[in-house]
């Protein structure tokens, strides 16, 4: 690269280094892995042996370590900072987690032994389940699903098969708030639901009229995120479910926010039927660049007949995983995902869990409610809050503060950016105009809180002296400075192709 | 506790500067009635020590595939993976950083994840493939729900050499989403026909290839028959190392791709978490669930990259999205990238090869040695075999008595199907060694 902004020969920034694609510097014939010769035997490939080269690129194992560890220096992480990301959680992923989750033994089970050779694992899943039930203070959970999403459409469908169950098939609505994760009117709408959006009070709780109003017998059921995406709890909640449960309804609650309350509040003493759990979120499983997650879903007992198989039980010779829509699970509404769910992430959160144990959780919810209460009251007369305080793990506050200076609340945040922090969750929740959502966990400490509140007050100072193209310019430090989103929208490169150099592409 | 910064004091500065006099306070939303007094009854805190003593003994428990000769496939495959795979993403930069919104930040996973979608790409023959999505189960039935959007049809046909796990989990959407299915039978000859099954209400032809019981097809004539019906191609891999050894989907006609990953970069791990690919002709591109990471340049003009087409996912369409996914297996897919990018096409095609090439000593040696007979006529690594004893379950359940992982019987996937009780899948790997097929052989000749 001759051409750049920095200057140099090579096109790197001292220790930043540029690094092209593995296409761009892998040959035909280079490997990092040496295998044994195959012994010679009689093909049985049938008709469909492949003829004709693949095109992959060949690289030696120190050039990939080298590509993957500068590319690892492009990206920001918990590890290096603070990761304030409303509605995800990012707390410190202990290593422990990871060293448990490669021991032998657990790392190097298939999930199709014999249930005879597999009964500490399905014991450790019986173990996080109790930890899971307990802490709920729910009668059952489905295991299975691996992620949120994947735990919505696990609940939800427990709910539709409820229904039907009760030969009730009048029911076609499910509602959701509007300040609700995308997720939630999509998983409605994959199980065959339409979806009535419910208004927010002027308090950012659900509108209890409002609800009220809306049910009725076309209503299966309603989604609620509890603390909601505002960072509050909503206080009618008891009153909701005992609403919702009036009109023949179900309750689901998104759990996504459940860090805020682990050990101060048990969900199933709030009257829901079901919540999914992000063990990716509250219970530091890594996020790993975007999954894989977790999502175990507890249920209510009139939902638990409806479970999802794989799940375990007790059975006389042990531990017996229930793979058959037959016996106990005759009502189990179907599978979701292959085998018997996220196996890793459950060694990992069962980790996690029995580090803290019921104190430390208890402890954990409180320092992380108390460190984003800390930035609210400490940005709350420079920035404006939607909604009073308290709040709960999250921090919420629009962008009226930013009238008339011409910065937006993205412009806010790739400036916190050249300040070495990610930015927080913007322009979520959608009731909330220029959202910021700032979500600080219990794993900060007051002195990089303390910075962070002074990086955010120097820039609202600023920007009140109309000092405010640094914001519009920002980020400059960083690996990549702003991306042209449009372009990749407008002619989508999504992969490399030999026959048109990117260079081309990018000039 | 050791996860957990603040001292006392700095607690009680922090409520200070609040104004509030205790943490209870914070929690005032919380109604009196639901609010937890003490803390819930569970261990307390514990030591490192402790917790690595307490999981080791469920670890100890377990007869890992490590410690034993296994030959247990079914959807998911024991391989060597290199040492350097489980350094690199172990990386904090990887491991502990979120979905790539920030691009600025974010090149190192988003640069990956563009390398991953090629090799997808590449690998399946198709032209465009997705940032990955949970498992080869949920990605099938993603792409039965996108056939029945591209071709505005809702009634798939399914093969009966589909993994019974991704026939349930298709089964479950269809139920609940409301459109039909069309079952072909368990098919453990590989004798299945069907393009009759195919007609101008069909959106798609499910084909796992190779089979749930092994074999290996060529599906062009099957791609005619159902684009000669307007209907798509859905092609599916669970082991992802057979296509160094047989011909892409692509290059038999596949409209999409749904795979299983978890053979390349990824440990058995007790069945997940996995990686779910998902590849396509450029044409369905709008159709395609899942997170896309596209090129672009940055206000430098230097190239980047970005997610892309989000217009097709929840967190902006809402109930109109192509798919409820948000999370997906980024760390599976770096894992994946990885192993694959140490490979190349030298050591993935050799790895392919050894596979393959292993998996026929052994059907060798069942024949000649056991003198059972392999029901599969063609196979790349793993293949279906015929007991004399009526339930392949309980010769199993010998097997390991004896310290051997001797296969699936596919009684555990289809219990009701009293036909299928004598049959056992027995799967080989470059891990396999001839004590363990000696080990296999010697034990089947008692109890098979």
């Amino acid at each position: 690269m001759s051409q750049n902004p920095h200057g140099t020969v090579t096109g790197n920034r001292g220790l930043q280094l540029e690094e092209p694609l593995i296409f761009e510097q892998g040959v035909a014939g280079r490997t990092g892995v040496d295998l044994p010769a195959a012994p010679q035997v009689k093909s049985r490939l049938g008709k469909a042996a492949r003829k004709g080269t693949i095109g992959l690129p060949g690289l030696s194992e120190p050039q990939a370590i080298r590509h993957y560890t500068r590319l690892s220096q492009k990206n920001f992480a918990i590890d290096a900072g603070m990761y304030p990301l409303g509605s995800c959680t990012m707390k410190h992923n202990p290593r422990l987690n990871e060293k448990m989750v490669r021991l032998p033994g657990l790392a190097d089970l298939h999930p199709m032994q014999p249930q005879s050779t597999v009964q500490g694992a399905l014991a450790l899943i019986d173990t996080l389940a109790h930890w899971l039930k307990t802490l709920t203070g729910m009668p059952a959970v489905a295991m299975s699903p691996a992620a949120g999403a994947q735990g919505e459409l696990c609940g939800v469908m427990a709910i539709k098969a409820a229904h039907e169950a009760k030969g009730d098939h009048g029911r076609k609505v499910i509602l959701v708030p509007e300040s609700a994760h995308g997720t939630n009117p999509a998983t409605a709408a994959a199980c065959g639901y339409s979806v009535e959006s419910i208004p927010a009070n002027e308090r950012g709780r659900v509108d209890l009229d409002a609800l009220k109003a809306k049910l009725g017998p076309h209503v299966a059921g309603i989604m609620i995120t509890n603390p909601n995406t505002c960072g509050l709890f909503e206080n009618d909640i008891v009153e909701i479910g005992k609403a919702v449960h009036a009109a023949g309804g179900y309750f689901y609650c998104d759990g996504a926010n459940f860090n805020a309350i682990v050990g101060r509040v048990r969900p199933g003493d709030l009257g829901i039927d079901c919540m999914h759990i992000n063990l990716h979120k509250t219970f530091s499983t890594p996020h790993g660049g975007g999954g894989p997650g977790s999502g175990p879903v507890v249920l209510s007992a009139a939902l638990a007949p409806y479970a999802p198989v794989p799940f375990v039980v007790h059975g006389p010779d042990g531990f017996k995983l229930v793979e058959e829509e037959a016996g106990e699970a005759a009502k189990a509404f179907g599978r979701l995902k292959g085998f018997h769910g996220q196996m890793g992430m459950f060694v990992r959160a069962l980790t996690y869990m029995m580090s803290h144990g019921s104190d430390g959780m208890r402890q954990a919810s409180e320092d992380a409610v108390l460190n984003a209460n800390y930035i609210q009251a400490r940005l709350g007369d420079i920035m404006t809050a939607p909604f009073p305080g308290p709040c709960m793990h999250e921090a919420l506050f629009d962008d009226r503060f930013l009238n008339g200076s011409g910065v937006s609340t993205l412009d806010m945040a790739k400036a916190l950016i050249d300040e070495g922090f990610h930015p927080m969750t913007m322009y979520f929740p959608l009731v909330v105009h220029g959202a910021f959502l700032i979500e600080p966990t219990e794993s900060e400490h007051k002195a990089t809180l303390d910075q962070f509140i002074a990086v955010m007050r120097s820039l609202v100072e600023r920007i009140k002296k109309g000092d405010t193209q640094f914001l519009h310019d920002a980020p400059k430090l960083t690996p990549r400075r702003r991306l042209d989103e449009t372009l990749a929208a407008r002619k989508p490169v999504l992969r490399w192709r030999p026959a048109a150099p990117e260079r081309q592409a990018a000039e | 506790m050791r996860y957990l910064p603040h001292t006392e004091a700095d607690r009680r500065a922090m409520l200070q500067a609040i104004g509030v006099p205790s943490v209870d306070a914070l929690f005032r939303d919380v109604p009196e009635a639901v609010r937890l007094k003490q803390p819930v009854d569970l261990p307390t805190t514990k030591s490192e020590i402790e917790v690595e003593r307490a999981l080791m003994s469920f670890a100890q428990r377990n007869l890992g595939t490590g410690s034993a000769p296994s030959f247990l496939g079914a959807g998911a495959y024991r391989h060597h993976v290199p040492a350097a795979v489980d350094h690199l993403i172990q990386r904090g930069e990887f491991l502990t950083s979120y979905t790539p919104y920030q691009p600025e930040v974010s090149q190192g996973t988003l640069q990956y994840l563009f390398e991953f979608q090629t090799q997808v790409a590449l690998l399946t023959g198709m032209e465009v493939a997705n940032a990955s999505m949970y498992d080869g189960a949920s990605s099938t039935a993603e792409a039965v729900m996108m056939a029945n959007r591209v071709t505005k049809r809702d009634r798939a046909v399914i093969s009966g050499g589909l993994h019974p796990h991704y026939r349930e989990v298709v089964a479950t959407h269809a139920r609940h989403l409301g459109f039909a299915l069309d079952f072909a039978p368990p098919d453990p000859e590989g004798k299945e026909d069907l393009a009759s099954r195919i007609d101008d209400k069909t959106s798609c032809v499910v084909v796992q290839n190779p089979g749930f019981f092994g074999q290996v097809r060529d599906l062009s004539a099957l791609a005619e028959a159902a684009h000669a019906k307007g209907a798509l191609l859905v092609v599916v891999v669970t082991e992802i190392v057979s296509l160094g050894a047989v011909t892409a989907p692509g290059d038999m006609g596949a409209d999409i791709v749904a795979a299983e990953g978890q053979s390349i970069g990824n440990p058995l791990g007790f069945g997940g978490p996995y990686v779910g690919l998902f590849a396509t002709r450029e044409k369905f591109l709008r159709q395609m669930p899942g997170r896309l990471c596209g090129q672009t340049v940055d206000a430098d003009g230097q190239r980047g990259f970005v997610l892309t087409l989000s217009t097709r996912e929840q967190h902006i369409r809402r109930e109109k999205a192509t798919s409820n996914i948000c999370t997906n297996s980024g760390l599976c897919a770096l894992a994946f990238t990885i192993h694959l990018t140490l490979l190349g096409e030298d050591g993935y095609t050799r790895l392919a090869a050894l596979n393959h090439a292993k998996a026929v000593q052994l059907a060798e040696r069942i024949e000649k040695e056991a003198g059972l007979a392999v029901v599969s006529d063609s196979f790349f690594n793993e293949f279906t075999v015929r007991l004399k004893k009526k339930n392949a379950a309980e010769v199993v359940e010998k097997l390991a008595a004896q310290k051997i992982l001797g296969g699936v019987p596919v009684s555990r996937l289809y219990p009701k199907e009293a036909g299928l009780a004598d049959l056992l899948l027995l799967a080989a790997t470059e891990t396999t060694t001839e004590e363990d097929m000696t080990a296999l052989i010697g034990a089947l000749r008692e109890v098979a």
